[in-house]
């Protein structure tokens, strides 16, 4: 039962877009005929429980697993047949879940892989720059193994590394996992932060009470297909939401 | 000589060894590192790379031990040989990637790798048929230059050998530590999705870690050559299975621990034939190799349990 209504619509000028996407692994039907918008400037959350598809959303953005039908548009330009490396290099770029960084290579050498698609010069040493300022603990554990940093660590040099490839669009898969309250708070603040910055976030969560915090629209994804979709307040509002997500029982 | 000597003499030889094996398990190392995968082409390709090199030189006009140069003619013959034997022995690795690899790259199993199996045979069975099977007089234009050392002798060989493995091991880190594809192929094998998300051409990484290893049993095989005076089509079994426990021994996917396994293998080798007769070495490395493995299961430098989610 889809909202209808303004915020349930398509955002007006959509950086990303998702029309009728079906995919697959063998004969796993992991996407039912999805459709995303995700307008420039917003932060568009993404919720739902476990196995319904929040990851395989981000791997088809991600070109990592191929849509079997549909169409994936990133900047008016179906994306959906493209290698990942040429999307990375369009500006859409991923903080994986379970921040995945490459754990025996210093933080350094974490942030210049997030770089990997872009030439070295004053760019890449602005973009250093702001992702230090932003965490300064990084700055001073540049050398370290990013094998030995903690969970919350871990995540600021995961955000900090696709930082490094100048996007235009992050697809954070689930930030908050495994942090403490403390550490999910920051990284909330600062993902707001980035996306007042300019750059569009996509963001898978658990943690609906949070995401919705300081999202603008959110999705809600189950077994594969958008079961509702709305403005932040709207699905904050909503019944099921609030007895499914936020945890709270319904009187 | 004395026992100091003799010993002194096997350390020598055992060091010679080990640069040919090192060189020949990094390429092991370097594949299953990115691919957990056991390549046993890479027996053949050194075998294939021997060949090379010996008709390369004695397309220069070498034969046998009969042609001995010095200075710069001596330098550029040898240059040619291994450049040719790793250049071609690149392109094998790469072919074999390719064409025979890269279409399994998504079959689950043992398919890639009973298809390393069948590659290392082909390999075989085509130098046996256009050169033989008979053991052939690898040229050593090398001058009869030795260094005693007490009573044990250093020969120039050797020093070659040593000088040429050290730099090609040095290349290899600078290449792995300090480069854009370096990087990117340690990223590749830490978490090869992750690589791919940051915009790494994973296939590409791949080819080139084929180029590499192959490029490197390449020289391996020259260095066998100018070693043993000879290349036989059967001389890679021996060695390929010494170099593949060097591997293990290290820590397979560990790039120094391949450099480490390789060099004590050689040393162990060299050292209990001396001992105990050559018949040994191999029950020596063997034993070791289980001894070792029971009790550091990931090998000498290695990690149990890959970072992998
Ligand atoms: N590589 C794969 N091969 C086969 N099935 C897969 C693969 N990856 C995911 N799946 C299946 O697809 C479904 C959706 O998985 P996905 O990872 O997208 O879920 P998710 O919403 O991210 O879950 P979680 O909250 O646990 O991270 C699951 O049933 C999962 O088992
Ligand atoms: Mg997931």
């Amino acid at each position: 039962m889809p909202l209808e209504g303004l915020g349930a619509g398509l955002a007006a000028d959509p950086l990303l877009e998702f029309r009728g996407v079906n995919t697959y692994y063998g004969d796993m039907h992991a996407l039912k005929d999805v459709n995303y918008s995700i307008g420039r400037g917003e932060i568009v959350s993404l919720l739902g429980g476990n196995a319904c598809g929040k990851s395989t959303t981000m791997k088809t953005i991600m070109g990592v697993v191929r849509p079997t039908t549909g169409t994936v548009m990133f900047d008016g330009v179906a994306i959906e047949k493209l290698p990942t490396s040429e999307r990375v290099r369009r500006g859409i770029v991923p903080v994986l879940e379970a921040r995945r960084l490459f754990p025996r290579m210093t933080i350094y050498e974490n942030l210049e892989m997030g770089a990997y698609t872009r030439k070295r010069g004053p760019e890449f040493d602005d973009d250093l720059d702001r992702v230090y300022t932003l965490f300064p603990r990084v700055k001073e554990r540049r050398s370290q193994l990013a094998g030995t940093l903690s969970g919350g660590e871990q995540q600021m040099v995961a955000i900090g590394r696709a930082l490094m490839a100048h996007p235009r669009l992050i697809c954070m898969d689930e930030p908050s996992m495994g942090l403490s309250p403390l550490y999910v708070e920051q990284v909330f603040d600062i993902i707001q932060e980035i996306n007042r910055q300019g750059t569009t976030i996509f963001m898978v969560e658990q943690n609906a009470n949070m995401a919705l915090s300081i999202a603008h629209r959110a999705y809600v994804l189950q077994t594969g297909q958008v079961v509702l979709s709305g403005t932040a307040e709207e699905l904050r509002e909503n019944p099921m939401i609030r007895e499914a997500y936020l945890g709270e029982m319904q009187v | 000589m004395t026992a100091v000597d003799l010993f002194l003499q096997q350390l020598i030889n055992g060091l010679s060894l080990g640069a040919m094996y090192s060189l020949l398990a990094l390429g092991f190392t370097l594949v299953y590192g990115i691919m957990e995968l056991i390549n046993f082409s890479h027996f053949n390709v050194f075998m294939v790379g021997c060949m090379i090199a010996m008709l390369t030189l004695q397309a220069m006009g070498l034969s046998g031990q009969t042609v001995i140069l010095s200075g710069a003619p001596l330098v550029l013959t040898l240059l040619a040989g291994f450049a040719v034997s790793m250049v071609l022995c690149g392109f094998i690795g790469v072919g074999i990637e390719r064409f025979l690899l890269r279409p399994l790259r998504n079959v689950k199993g043992p398919a890639a790798m009973i298809t390393t199996i069948g590659v290392s045979y082909v390999l075989f069975n085509l130098v046996l048929l256009t050169l033989g099977s008979d053991s052939k007089n690898f040229p050593n234009p090398l001058p009869p230059v030795v260094f005693p050392i007490g009573g044990a002798v250093l020969r120039l060989r050797e020093v070659l050998i040593w000088i040429t493995a050290a730099v090609l091991m040095l290349a290899l880190n600078y290449f792995t530590r300090y480069t854009k594809l370096g990087k990117a192929m340690r990223a590749t094998a830490q978490d090869a999705e992750a690589a791919r998300m940051m915009g790494v051409e994973v296939d590409r990484v791949i080819m080139i870690s084929f180029f590499i290893g192959s490029a490197l049993a390449g020289a391996s095989g020259m260095i066998f050559g100018l070693y043993y005076n000879l290349a036989k089509v059967d001389m890679g079994f021996a060695a390929g299975l010494r170099a593949f426990t060097a591997a293990v021994l290290g820590g397979i996917g560990n790039v120094p621990g391949a450099m480490l396994g390789g060099v004590l293998i050689g040393l162990i080798e060299a050292l209990s034939a001396q001992a105990l007769g050559s018949a040994w070495s191999d029950v020596v490395i063997f034993s070791l190799l289980v001894l070792v493995l029971v009790f550091r299961p990931a090998g000498l430098l290695g990690r149990l349990a890959p970072n992998k989610s």
